[in-house]
């Protein structure tokens, strides 16, 4: 079933990464046992500062879902055919990075028995629901056309017709679950970081820089550790959307840094001079938030200049540096930033604790886990087939 | 037919696996007894027939729950046409006064654990505290 | 000028999305009308009028915090970070941080403000909540069933007010002297003022207000002319939190 029969059988290096893995995933699991018993007392979050590190990694990861229609739609739309090895993965980063930012909501609910209550009790103004409606689709939407795509290919066939509208719905779907992340953001009244319009397009716009700056990652190390080659092709494709996106991204958080400062509301500027001053001696982030501004300048020179663009070693220095600066904006300054100073004017610091920490390394672990084991099943497809070994 | 042995022996020890709440209830002399709730004295009728209450009171206290939290309404007419407050703490508990006598032997007999002390507080439990 | 096919139809089909977008913001805005019509038969609208000067008479009580901390079983948590707070004193330019000029707000400016929930006539916190465990009744109350709420805090955050507590520990070991007629909370759920909502059943006004000596809140129904509250707005200038915010918060301040 699935194929999961190809997950269990693996060299010694294998083995020892899953367990791991495991390993990581467990002790997180026994620090949220904790967080459950004892209450999110134990994470850094306060009165004022309700939402940190796992919402954070929520709305990073929602990005990282959604960037899958950067290799999606080239390919489908396209017919971008250097994409048709690679897209698969796209997939498999969309199935798990979903997953794991379910995981996150669940380690940041105060009563996580009661998640269901959101179905049995539907409100279609929060947009909570819509978030939950849209992940749940995007999660089925991408577990179906995946598993149609390499059932097919394992088969040596094309994939039936009924699949394409499907893989279509997906596209515009992508988008929404990105621009209802932002829209839980952007539609408050009194969180002035927060209420801008701009707010969906510049998750967006970042989404679609760090997504595929991972997955050039990935595909380069697949190609070290697998016999699997996509070629240079794919990988130069995606470098110059990575480029792009980067270059929008960056556009974005200065034309909405102009607002703020030209304007000179209080309000306003205040969230951003915590995060990159502080605020009342309290600079948790200021450090974070340089070297994240220092990364996007020093990979957007290496993006965009394509002699460094081309060659694939400085290509993944930058993707390194495209991905942890958008991390750190994103799964720690966007959303951490809108709750200091509070509505009221006071300022408290946040810094997450050990217990948090090792709870979201733990949802990373799994994201990793799911990852390895699908490349694992895919690339055994694939290998067999190369071995012209056909299955019946 | 050389694995006999183990195979009888293996299925011995399962069933003996399975059925082990019942021997562990039979040497513990628990199975025959109820779990026997220590009922009021003085009150002969409550909010329901008992035979509802024994079966379905858990429904009847989520309905009050509504009613009180979301509906905005504090009487319940009982099927006897006799009025009643709703409440836990304020109206079952005047009769059923202790927890722990009434509540907690059925439940714990069952097996079942209900939220509702999590916040609902047992009256007994306050004199003890300040008396 | 000649008029061709091509353009004739994009002139068209502009003019018809123009009319098509003004009928339909016309009826947005007879929506609102009417959903403020439908509201009006409810006989009660529940609100607070606040005289800080009275308040300040003495600047150290606290008679109406713990009243309510009485009433609600409220919890003491020493560290600010986990407080749980219904009604509680904010620095004038913290609840008033529009007003907060160097020389006008010197009367109040650095001095307490009683704050609490401001059971807006059109509260983010409802709009939001993922499984309806708030909701605004109809006499105005911004009610919570605690018994649903998951604990997202989704409603902390669009609060503009701060007038929402989360519960981080299981807050019964923090509760002074439990009364034993009002729930406590569990553990992870969200609380906050509930314009003492069971008194009000009982006919009784809110705890703080009966609480207070100087008699510096007063509270009553907004629908009747008659009413304190009425007069008080008629008769003084008030102000409210962030009025600019559309939330229509119905707690007063006597200026």
């Amino acid at each position: 079933m699935f194929m999961f029969e190809k997950a269990v059988v693996g060299s010694r290096r294998y083995w020892t990464w899953i367990g791991a893995l495991f390993a990581i995933t467990f002790a997180g699991f026994l620090f949220y046992l904790r967080e459950h018993e004892v209450g999110l007392g134990i994470t850094g979050l306060s009165r004022d500062v309700v939402w940190g590190l796992y919402i954070a990694q929520f709305v990073f990861l929602v990005g990282v879902a959604a960037s899958a229609v950067m290799v999606l739609m080239p390919y489908y739309l396209h017919d971008w055919k250097a994409f048709g090895k690679i897209v698969i993965l796209g997939e498999f980063l969309a199935i798990s990075a979903v997953t794991m930012a379910g995981l996150s909501i669940l380690a940041n609910l105060g009563q996580p028995m009661r998640v269901l209550n959101v179905i049995l009790y539907p409100s279609p103004k929060s947009l909570i629901f819509w978030d939950l409606v849209v992940l749940i689709g995007y999660l089925l939407l991408n577990a179906l056309i995946t598993l149609v795509a390499l059932s097919a290919e394992r088969k040596d066939v094309a994939p039936p017709g009924w699949i394409t509208p499907v893989i279509l719905l997906s596209i515009p779907w992508a988008v929404s679950i990105h621009t209802v992340t932002a829209f839980l953001f952007s539609g408050l009244p009194g969180r002035s970081f927060w209420l801008t319009g701009l707010l969906a397009p510049r998750f967006l716009a970042s989404a679609f820089a760090s997504g595929p700056a991972l997955l050039i990652l990935l595909t380069l190390a697949i190609r070290r550790l697998t016999s699997f080659d996509p070629g240079r092709e794919p990988i130069q494709k995606l470098s110059l959307i990575v480029t792009y996106t980067m270059v929008i991204n960056v556009f974005f958080a200065m034309v909405e840094a102009f607002t703020v400062f030209y304007s000179q509301i209080p309000e306003h500027m205040a969230h951003y001079e915590f995060l990159f001053v502080g605020l009342e001696g309290h600079a948790p982030l200021a450090g974070w938030m340089w070297t994240s501004m220092i990364l996007a300048v020093i990979s957007l020179v290496l993006l965009i200049t394509p002699r460094y663009r081309n060659n694939e070693k400085i290509l993944a220095v930058a993707c390194v540096m495209v991905f942890l600066s958008l991390w750190i904006d994103k799964g720690l300054g966007v959303i951490v930033g809108g709750f200091v100073p509070s509505p009221l004017g006071h300022v408290t610091s946040y810094v997450p604790t050990l217990p948090e920490i090792a709870i979201t390394l733990a949802i990373w672990a799994v994201g990793f886990l799911m990852i390895t084991v699908f490349c694992k099943i895919a690339l055994t497809v694939r290998e067999e087939l190369a071995g012209s070994w056909l299955m019946q | 037919m050389r694995d006999r042995g183990i195979i009888v022996g293996g299925l011995i020890l399962f069933l003996g696996l399975i059925t082990f709440p019942v021997w562990y209830n039979v040497t513990a002399g628990s199975t025959a007894k109820g779990p026997e709730p220590k009922r009021p004295e003085q009150e002969k009728t409550c909010v329901a027939p008992v035979g509802y209450m024994r079966t379905s009171h858990m429904d009847l206290l989520m309905d009050w729950r509504d009613e009180v939290v979301r509906r905005h309404n504090r009487k319940f007419t009982a099927y006897d046409g006799k009025s009643y407050t709703i409440g836990l703490t304020q109206t079952c508990m005047k009769c059923h006064t202790s927890k722990a006598d009434f509540c907690d032997r059925c439940h714990n007999y069952a097996g079942v654990a209900p939220t509702c002390w999590d916040c609902h507080i047992d009256p007994k439990l306050v004199q003890r505290s300040t008396g | 000028m000649s008029m061709d096919r091509r353009r004739f139809l994009g002139v068209a089909g502009l003019s018809a999305l123009a009319i098509a977008a003004q009928s339909s913001l016309a009826a947005l805005a007879r929506g609102r009308q009417g959903a403020g019509a439908a509201e009006a038969p409810a006989a009660t609208r529940w609100a607070m009028v606040i005289d800080p000067k009275q308040c300040l008479k003495d600047e150290g009580c606290t008679d109406c915090m713990a009243a309510c901390d009485k009433a609600h079983n409220v919890p003491h948590f020493p560290e600010s970070a986990h407080e749980v707070k219904w009604i509680w004193k904010e620095h004038f330019d913290k609840a008033f941080p529009e007003q907060g000029s160097l020389y006008t707000a010197e009367a109040f400016r650095d001095r307490p403000i009683l704050v609490l929930c401001n059971h807006c006539d059109n509260p983010p916190c409802v709009r939001v909540c993922p499984t309806k465990a708030t909701w605004k009744r109809e006499d105005g109350v911004v009610m919570m069933d605690w018994h649903r709420c998951i604990g997202c805090k989704y409603c902390i955050v669009s609060c503009p007010y701060g007038s929402r507590s989360f519960n981080f520990f299981d807050p019964r070991p923090r509760i002074k002297e439990l009364s034993p007629d009002f729930p406590t909370r569990t553990i992870g759920v969200v609380e906050k003022c509930n314009f003492c909502e069971e008194r009000l059943a009982k006919g009784q006004r809110p705890a703080c207000v009966e609480a207070c000596r100087e008699k510096a809140l007063v509270f009553g129904n907004l629908y009747d002319p008659a009413s304190e509250v009425r007069e008080l707005l008629r008769t003084r200038y008030t102000i409210r939190r962030k009025p600019e915010l559309g939330t229509n918060p119905e707690i007063y301040y006597l200026v």
